[in-house]
């Protein structure tokens, strides 16, 4: 297939960056996206010109490294797939597509579409944890837990990191990402003792760090590729009341 | 022509002897100890945050040391482990099925065709009940039963349900434990964190792994980093191949740095190959996927009885269809291991009788499943596979048998470590996938997640102190004339790939080197191939210093430069592959030589004259590497030969 592509270029975070067009002829439909950026790439080193810059490592959906908005969309047109695992036989023949980089306050732009995400390292390290220095574990079944609430940390758990959204948000707030892991860890008892000081230390980070406050617009939830649901966001909001409150 | 040269045999100094159970401990106790208030004073460099790095990092900098870490990707949490999905093995005999640390030290033993150490396998098996303990501590969400309790699986053939699991994300669910214990001592202020920075050199003095040279993937910046002791934690090699299940950036740099400066390099040639992947399905193909080798509990593998029989899989009429691993191996069927299943796959394509684009693949159909299950049970099985097989592919298993095919999917082979995991070169420490230490010839399924933190949580942490003990060395300066040796090596390495400014991009030399190996040092090999293989890989190596063409500075994030050093180093790599493989005249796990094989083509071993570790010396690109042979010895597990007929 034949596309005309528009790639947001930008040689490094201080200087301005602009679209700039594409004709990517004969690719095929089982391509990935990134794939398809790759055979772009190849052509444009042999013609002399500065491949585009993109991140991506596992390419299967799960290190969380990939992410570009496709056509205004964090990750792309297909529901809960990640901008990797995306394949071109969702796109027509001829079409035009816009691809431009995560777009936050707090993702600065590095090189054309890859951003620094160092933000949610600090929300992590504000924390993030349960502390739980190697050896001073008991034995893993000391302390049952019940099936459906390590069902429910499970799938708060399996928030990648990628960031799409932030880059969905029209506040670009990471409001879902930290709710992710305030969900995960707060669901299982080893997670009780520093619960309190968690969602207030990572909520502090997630401001200090630049994202935006959360007004439900729901746009995150919708770009997931994990399909995170708002609900965690509202469990953050009652544990840091409930916080907030007990420290008086 | 000499391919390599025989020198001293090497032994594992650091091993205990007496009583197999009660190596570990004595190891322990024997091991010098560093005073709490003298740890401030000592600084260890973690390459990689995977599991092993990760959790090394995170329990070095607990105990006190001042550590310093590095990864290529922008956060240490995306680090390949990430990516595994089955479980990881452990001894808990929580099913009460018979199973114990002895009977996992066996299996690993036996699995490994016998070509691993006793001592070290041992204590993999021994620490991994306190891996379990640990990561639940840390809040890792294992799939659990309706009573609360962990809940198990069996994985790999072996007949105890030892592994456990996080849905189809164990990988992931155990790196986030260590990775949050590691961002939470990096709050502290123990760990010193660079993330998309590489390893592009080690710095040696005194004959000690005093510290690495790292570019600073977004700058250009070069810059040295001095330690007391450097911990190797940078993964497998199997991206040697181009096209793997490793994750895109996956490489031996690190390793083969440390090599060239002196560092055994230990099995290169052990490879497993696991047959249920998503098969290619173009030229634009840049990696493979995975598909859970569970799927072959209820699929059946197939291809057409007649070559080139190109009609729809439909319309190919039963007796038209070759079973041919039921047919073959009446007994074990489509649950063959899984050299063997990737290897019959092969043969199959070989005779043109594979399917789908270029005739490399098989079919695994589920027709027989659905109609005996019904196709709810199938999908409640399945579900996701099938999905993620639909999202890939398009084609939907429910109604069109998948196709598979055989890809790379880990290295056994690593940098040579004595029992305290350490090099050969003082001070410097390998952990994970980068070391050889435990698999042998032949990894387990769910045993590599329990190696890389076995090494980085419980092992590691206890050896490197013995080490350290004598530290803190002597302070370095940039001047130091090892140091200033070492820097100008990157540098100079750099200047040289974005000079030579050819017409053949670093792609396309990775794909045809890939080509080269799969087809020479894959999963069959020959001495002819070999030999062949090395003479095309030197050629194809010259060609790439003469015509590759990397575009852009030093100065930037310039992804191509990053790859061009990482296939440069492929290329030395590769040979070296080749060359161990061509030495070690017997078929053994992973490894398998068709001049050696039973009457019925099954691996046969030769373990009076191969039963030892290939330990490799590097003496120069493309001259013969000194072998080091390490014998193995077998006091507890009998070496016999394996059937599955
Ligand atoms: C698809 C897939 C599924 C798997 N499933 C399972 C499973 O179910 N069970 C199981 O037991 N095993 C499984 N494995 C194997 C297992 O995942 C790996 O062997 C293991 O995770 C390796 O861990 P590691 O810590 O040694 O290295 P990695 O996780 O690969 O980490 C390497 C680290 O080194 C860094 N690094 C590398 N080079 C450099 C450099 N030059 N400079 C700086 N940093 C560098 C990287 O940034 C990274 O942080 C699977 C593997 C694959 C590919
Ligand atoms: S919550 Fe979803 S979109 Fe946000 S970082 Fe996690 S996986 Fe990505
Ligand atoms: S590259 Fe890993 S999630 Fe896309």
């Amino acid at each position: 297939m034949n596309l005309k592509l528009r790639v947001w270029r930008q040689t490094d975070p201080s200087s301005r960056g602009r679209m700039v067009t594409y004709l990517v002829e004969d690719i095929s439909p089982d391509a990935s996206f990134l794939e398809m950026l790759d055979v772009l790439n190849e052509r444009l080193i042999l013609a002399g010109d500065e491949p585009i810059a993109f991140d991506h490592d596992c390419r299967e959906g799960i290190c969380g490294m990939c992410g570009m908005m496709i056509n205004g969309v964090a990750h792309g047109p297909s529901r809960a797939t990640t901008t990797c695992q995306l394949h071109m036989r969702h796109f027509k023949d001829g079409e035009t597509i816009d691809v431009e980089p995560w777009r936050a306050a707090a993702f600065p732009v590095v090189k054309d579409l890859v951003v620094d995400r160092g933000a949610f390292d600090s929300i992590i390290q504000a924390g993030g944890y349960i502390s739980a220095p190697t050896g001073a574990a008991p034995d893993a079944h000391a302390t049952p837990v019940p099936k459906v609430d390590a069902d429910a940390a499970f799938e708060a758990a399996t928030c990648i990191g990628c960031g799409a959204c932030v880059a969905a948000c029209p506040n670009g707030s990471a409001m879902l990402f930290t709710a992710a892991k305030v969900g995960h860890l707060g669901l299982l008892p080893q997670g009780q003792p520093e619960r309190d000081t968690r969602v207030v230390g990572m909520l502090e980070a997630h401001d200090e760090a630049g994202f935006g406050g959360c007004t439900n617009a729901g746009e995150c939830t919708t770009v997931c590729p994990k399909g995170i649901p708002l609900t965690l966001i509202g469990r953050l909001n009652s544990d840091y009341r409930k916080a907030v409150t007990k420290r008086g | 022509m000499t391919f390599w040269t025989e020198g001293e045999p090497i032994a594992d100094q650091a091993a205990p002897d007496g009583p197999i159970e009660t190596r570990w401990e004595r190891r322990q106790f024997g091991a010098k100890l560093v005073n709490p208030a003298n740890r401030r004073k000592l600084t260890v460099i973690v390459v990689g945050t995977g599991l092993a790095g990760g959790s090394a990092a995170a329990t070095l900098a607990e105990a006190g040391y001042k550590v310093r870490s590095y990864c290529y990707q922008d956060s240490p949490r995306r680090a390949h482990s990430i990516a595994a999905q089955g479980g990881i093995n452990a001894a808990k005999n929580y099913r009460n099925d018979g199973d114990s640390v002895y009977r996992l030290f066996y299996d690993t033993v036996k699995g490994g065709d016998f070509r691993a150490r006793e001592s070290n396998v041992y204590r993999l098996a021994q620490v991994s009940v306190n891996i379990i303990d640990q990561c639940v501590a840390q809040g890792v969400p294992f799939a659990r039963e309706y009573g609360g309790l962990l809940d198990n699986r069996s994985f790999g053939g072996t007949q105890v349900s030892r592994t456990f699991y996080a849905r189809g994300q164990t990988g992931q669910q155990l790196l986030l434990g260590a990775y949050q214990a590691l961002e939470r001592q990096i709050a502290l202020g123990n760990v010193e964190m660079h993330a998309r920075h590489e390893m592009l050199e080690l710095v040696v003095v005194d004959g000690k792994a005093r510290g690495i040279v790292v570019r600073d993937l977004v700058t250009g910046a070069i810059s040295t980093e001095f330690a007391d002791a450097v911990v190797l934690a940078s993964g497998g090699y199997g991206n040697v191949f181009f096209l793997s299940t490793n994750a895109k950036g996956c490489n031996v740099t690190a390793s083969w740095r440390a090599h060239r400066k002196g560092a055994l390099f230990a099995n290169p040639c052990y490879t497993q190959i696991h047959p249920t992947c998503i098969p290619e399905s173009g030229t634009h193909q840049s990696k493979l996927t995975l598909m859970s080798e569970s799927l072959r509990n209820d699929g059946r593998v197939w291809v057409p009885v007649r070559a080139g029989d190109d009609r729809l899989a439909a319309d190919i009429p039963e007796a038209e269809r070759d079973y041919y691993l039921e047919r073959i191996y009446p007994s074990f069927g489509n649950l063959v291991p899984r050299d063997i299943a990737s290897r019959a796959a092969k043969n199959v394509c070989d005779e043109g009788r594979g399917v789908g684009p270029g005739g490399l693949g098989v079919y695994l159909d589920f027709a027989d499943a659905i109609a005996r299950l019904g196709r709810d049970a199938v999908e409640a099985k399945y579900g996701n596979l099938f999905e993620m097989y639909e999202r890939i592919t398009g084609d939907d298993p429910y109604t069109t048998p998948m196709r598979i095919y055989p890809a790379v999917h880990y290295t056994m082979g690593g940098l040579w470590v004595d029992y305290d995991l350490q090099s050969t070169i003082p001070g410097l420490f390998v952990v994970g996938e980068a070391n050889f230490s435990d698999h042998g010839a032949n990894r387990l399924g769910a045993s590599a997640l329990m190696q890389g933190l076995a090494d980085g949580y419980f092992v590691l942490p206890n050896t490197i102190n013995d080490y350290l003990a004598a530290g803190p060395f002597r302070p370095l300066t940039e001047s130091d004339e090892e140091v200033v040796a070492a820097r100008a090596l990157v540098e100079e390495r750099i200047d040289k790939l974005l000079s030579i400014d050819g017409d053949r991009t670093v792609d396309s030399f990775h794909r045809e080197l890939g080509h080269i190996m799969w087809e020479y040092c894959g999963m069959e090999r020959t001495e002819e191939g070999l030999t062949k293989a090395i003479s095309l890989i030197r050629s194809l190596r010259e060609e790439f210093w003469t015509r590759v063409k990397v575009p852009g500075t030093g100065e930037t994030l310039n992804q191509n430069l990053e790859r061009a050093g990482r296939v440069a180093d492929f290329f030395e790599l590769a040979e070296l592959m080749c060359v161990d493989a061509l030495h070690r005249a017997e078929s053994c796990g992973g490894h398998f030589r068709a001049e050696s094989q039973t009457p019925d083509g099954e691996a046969l071993r030769h373990d009076d004259e191969f039963s030892y570790v290939a330990a490799w010396q590097f003496t120069g690109t493309g001259e013969p590497p000194v072998l080091r042979k390490e014998a193995l010895e077998f006091e507890y597990v009998h070496p016999s030969q394996r059937s599955y007929k």
